[in-house]
């Protein structure tokens, strides 16, 4: 491990041209699995070449386990890249694919072998390891990209759109790959544009939007600093009615409605800590609490609450 | 040289290699270098058959002109414009470049690794394709007349020059058309330029002549031609000013290596940015 084990980003800005790619991003990436959340368009994908030299800033620094990303020969000694370009080494079989670049890395024929099997092993592509990539489908081509990404065993793993195309199954299988990596202490950074995906898999999130990052942090965190859209609270009870009237005396809760279901109460508070304190104080007085779960700190929430319903919909 | 660069410049090697030689896309490379064999060849089966040998000298003098005018204007010329042109342009068309940029290797390891490739191909295109030319070419003449040329005449020292002539185009056409490559998105501009360029060689001031790789080449050539015709092929043969192979070898190594070395400062600048292209 590096001294250095953050993702720097140091007033990065990068144009291309008259259009803003993104725009004055100041970032320090820790371990574990961080998402880039965005629509298309929002500077995902740049901050991701941004970080793995592919572009290089129109203004700023940016460095990569204190590695300079205009030097490819330490960089990706570190770092492994599953780009979003859908393109292959014309004739290549998959693990032709990944031989090859373990080859480039300068590993010898026996290590570039056994490396490249683990790595296949890993995304569960064997069997299809000796076709043609030209026959793969969709979900194939995304695992073989991450087999090349992951099988030099890098310190940073950077994914774009990694569950594109993947079916339910591969997709639970390669979210738990992406968890046991993160808990191994390398980072984990992930772009997508589906955020519930995010909320689960991320350890934390970098909101962005126009080429701005408008929010980052552990999603939760960034929902509590969002003191102007109150929380909301589904509390799940028997006595619903006797629970809406209770809580309506604590003044940080603006609002308290019934569910549709008639089988719980949502309430709107300024001060989570202080209802789940009342909330204690009601259940020792005969309503029995079923469940209690916050209803808007996903990151959809937060993201619609940040940048408005029009683009989170998007 | 750092051995990691050695394997990594080996196994760009092997890559490139796969893909230069069974591109379908360099078809007309073949095509263009096979030309003149099938052409001498052909002469030499008619006149075969019809019992009839060609004069030895005027063959000599046929070669001569075919090799300087067609086969290192032409030929050589395009076929080093297909293949190391592509080798980045082509795979910036293909959107696969970045496979080698996300890889811990320097991008003038890369480029050597390329530009290798790129001269191994072509020279065994070329040179097989000279060999076979003069082979077809004096096949009319029979065994005895051509070993003849070889042992007693000047048929060894014209070979390697020719041979050496060939591998030297490649080196210097390839090490410019990489660079174009490299800056410039539409190859036709650059080559047209290029074309002109080299076409006008005899008619420029005597230092200008010197940036150029036919410039090198006509000096390395064993027969200097002369065209009836006059004109225009006359300008393009002329060499008023040839220089001897030991300075025309090293100042044409010379400048491709400084094309190269510019090449790689664009090269290590070079970003991956598909959708502009």
């Amino acid at each position: 491990m590096r001294a250095n084990d953050r993702v720097v980003f140091e007033n990065v800005s990068k144009f291309y041209g008259d259009v803003l790619g993104v725009n004055r991003v100041n970032l320090s990436i820790p371990p574990g699995i961080t998402s880039l959340v965005g629509p298309n368009g929002s500077g995902k994908t740049t901050l991701m070449n941004l970080m793995t030299g592919l572009i290089r800033p129109s203004r700023g620094h940016i460095r990569v386990l204190g590695i300079r990303t205009d030097n490819p020969e330490e960089l990706f000694r570190y770092v492994g890249y599953c780009t979003q370009f859908d393109s292959f080494p014309k004739g290549f079989t998959g693990y032709q694919f990944v031989y090859s670049y373990l080859r480039l890395y300068g590993c010898a024929h026996a290590e570039a072998e056994d490396l490249t099997w683990k790595a296949i092993e890993r995304v569960g592509m064997t069997e299809p390891a000796r076709r043609k990539i030209a026959g793969y489908s969709k979900g194939m081509r995304q695992r073989i990209k991450l087999a090349q990404s992951v099988c030099h065993g890098p310190s940073v793993l950077v994914l774009d759109e990694p569950l594109n195309g993947l079916d339910p199954l591969v997709r639970a299988e390669t979210i738990a790959l992406f968890r046991t990596l993160a808990e191994d202490g390398m980072h984990v950074i992930i772009s997508s544009h589906i955020l519930h995906e995010v909320d689960q898999i991320s350890d934390q999130v970098i909101l962005l939007s126009n080429g701005y990052v408008v929010a980052e942090g552990k999603i939760r965190g960034v929902r509590s600093e969002m003191q102007e859209h109150p929380m909301q609270i589904l509390v799940r009870c028997n006595r619903p009615g006797v629970l809406a009237a209770k809580v309506f005396e604590q003044d940080s809760v603006v609002e308290a409605q019934i569910h549709k279901d008639g089988l719980g109460v949502l309430v709107k508070t300024r001060d989570p800590d202080k209802f789940y304190l009342l909330l204690n104080h009601i259940a020792q007085n005969g309503v029995t609490i079923e469940s209690v779960a916050p209803a808007d700190d996903d990151v959809n929430s937060v993201y619609e609450y940040l940048i408005g319903s029009e683009e989170a919909g998007r | 040289m750092n051995p990691l660069w050695i394997t990594q410049i080996l196994a760009v090697l092997r890559l490139e290699m796969r893909k230069t030689f069974l591109s379908k896309r360099g078809f007309w490379i073949y095509l263009l270098a096979f030309l003149p064999v099938v052409l001498f060849t052909g002469k030499s089966i008619v006149e075969i058959r019809m019992h009839r040998a060609g004069d030895f000298g005027q063959d000599t003098n046929i070669f001569a002109t075919i090799f300087q005018l067609f086969y290192l204007r032409l030929a050589i010329f395009f076929g080093c414009l297909g293949i190391f042109m592509n080798l980045f342009r082509g795979e910036i068309l293909d959107r696969s470049l970045h496979y080698y940029f996300l890889a811990p290797i320097r991008r003038e390891v890369l480029l050597a690794g390329k530009f290798l490739a790129g001269v191994i191909a072509t020279c065994l295109i070329f040179t097989t394709s000279t060999v076979l030319q003069i082979a077809g070419l004096y096949l009319s003449h029979g065994w005895r007349v051509f070993s003849d040329y070889l042992i007693n005449g000047n048929g060894i020292s014209h070979i390697a020059a020719y041979l050496g002539a060939t591998v030297l185009a490649c080196i210097g056409y390839g090490s410019i058309f990489l660079a174009a490559g490299v800056v410039f998105r539409n190859p036709l501009i650059p080559a047209a330029v290029i074309l002109v360029w080299e076409s006008i060689n005899s008619i420029l001031p005597s230092l200008l002549q010197k940036f150029s790789v036919i410039y090198y080449l006509k000096s390395l050539c064993p027969i200097q031609i002369i065209p009836e015709s006059g004109g225009f092929f006359a300008m393009l043969s002329i060499n008023v000013d040839p220089m001897p192979p030991y300075i025309a070898v090293p100042g044409l190594l010379l400048v491709s290596a400084a094309v190269l070395v510019a090449a790689s400062f664009q090269v290590r600048r070079m970003e991956i940015n598909y959708a502009t292209e």
